[in-house]
């Protein structure tokens, strides 16, 4: 009976530890499909990624107002919208902090931040924090490239936007840019995963 | 003692912004630049480095146990658990543990941020700028699973290297640590 009661014991041990590993290393990795979510956009309404009838594909970027990275590449993401969303790639930008640690990122905020650099992009409160973790999202800026597919949203492309986060006009490569070509042309993405410094997910 | 010594830091510190002429920034490539003023104020000897100098800060082959964190003033939980490092630094000085701070600040905010930081915290643990924007190469080359998020911390000897890419309590620093101790 005592064996059986330390199996038992060992096992869930087991189950438990393999299950906190999957959460740490979680997320998706590239041919994934991406969830759907229904998320309130800075102008009060839900946006799913469904209702992009037209849509090719996403440029999910995860990103907020706090996070001196995130602040340094706004305008990029701006532009990244500007360029891609009427190609059929529009930037959906998922804000995933726990405005409870960072009011900074709280929903007046994010409208206010938004105005202020006129996005033209959807800025999505990840509220409740459910979905950054199942994109495995462990940062901001951290970008998720879907393209839509029969199958789902497939994800092709995760990382850094470009090689340069401290000056736009010194960028070597555009990670993002890169990719979003490639998928329009029917090409294989060269560089499918790249890292960069970004501030951690406040939970 | 003490209070004289943050007073000479807090010299020094006024003293550099005067000439803020000097654009760290500008020069920190591949060198590393010593902004050396007093050699018992090691906090304030502001080294910056690119990967390539910093490389040989991480991966030391001496006898000691290197406990390496990677953190910014920005970082809020990396200023939390910047106390822990340096509590660490001064209680295992004789187990021979050192404590390497790697900044990730920015380089416009050094003299703004960093530095005064730096001197306000009486930092004793040592504290080296890193700025090397090719982040896609040197994430993966100071460990292969780190995604980028701060704080990350490296403890490691010679025979031994560990990374974590979360936060610490001070216990759970002491908890790592203590498997390099034996």
């Amino acid at each position: 009976m005592n064996t059986l009661k330390l199996l038992a014991v060992m096992v869930l041990t087991l189950t438990l530890s393999a299950l906190s590993l999957t959460t740490e290393e979680g997320g998706y990795k590239i041919g994934d499909v991406a969830t759907d979510f229904s998320l309130e956009n800075i102008d009060g309404k839900m946006v799913s990624l469904s209702d992009f009838k037209d849509a090719k594909g996403f440029i999910v970027v995860f990103t907020c107002n706090t996070c001196p990275y995130a602040v340094a590449y706004e305008d990029r993401v701006e532009a990244l919208n500007k360029k891609y969303a009427s190609k059929g790639y529009p930037v959906i930008a998922i804000m995933p902090n726990n405005t409870d640690v960072k009011p900074g990122d709280n929903m007046e905020a994010m409208k206010a931040r938004a105005k202020a650099k006129g996005f033209t992009f959807p800025y999505l409160m990840d509220k409740g924090q459910k979905i950054y973790p199942q994109y495995g999202a462990t940062k901001t800026p951290h970008v998720y490239l879907l393209e839509k597919t029969k199958k789902g949203n497939i994800v092709k492309y995760i990382g850094a936007i470009d090689d340069n986060y401290k000056d736009a006009s010194a960028v070597k490569t555009k990670y993002v840019e890169n990719a979003v070509d490639a998928l329009l042309q029917g090409k294989e993405i060269e560089v499918k995963e790249t890292r960069a410094i970004g501030c951690t997910i406040k939970v | 003692m003490k209070r004289l010594i943050i007073l000479s830091l807090l010299i020094i510190c006024s003293c550099k912004n005067k000439d803020k002429d000097v654009s760290l920034s500008d020069k920190s490539k591949s060198v590393l630049i010593t902004e050396k003023k007093t050699k018992n104020t090691v906090d304030f000897d502001l080294e910056i480095y690119d990967y390539d100098g910093l490389e040989p800060l991480i991966n030391k082959s001496d006898d000691k146990v290197h406990v390496v964190n990677f953190w910014a003033t920005w970082c809020a939980p990396c200023v939390k658990e910047l106390p822990f490092f340096e509590e660490i630094n001064q209680e295992y000085k004789d187990k021979n543990v050192e404590v390497l701070l790697v900044s990730l600040d920015f380089p416009r905010n050094y003299e703004s941020k960093l530095i005064p930081f730096i001197a306000k915290r009486d930092l004793q643990s040592e504290v080296v700028a890193f700025d090397d924007v090719d982040q896609n190469k040197w994430i993966p080359a100071i460990h292969k699973d780190w995604s980028g998020a701060i704080p990350a911390t490296i403890i490691y000897n010679k025979e031994k290297r560990l990374f974590y890419e979360r936060s610490f309590t001070k216990e759970e620093l002491e908890t790592e640590l203590k498997q390099f101790l034996n």
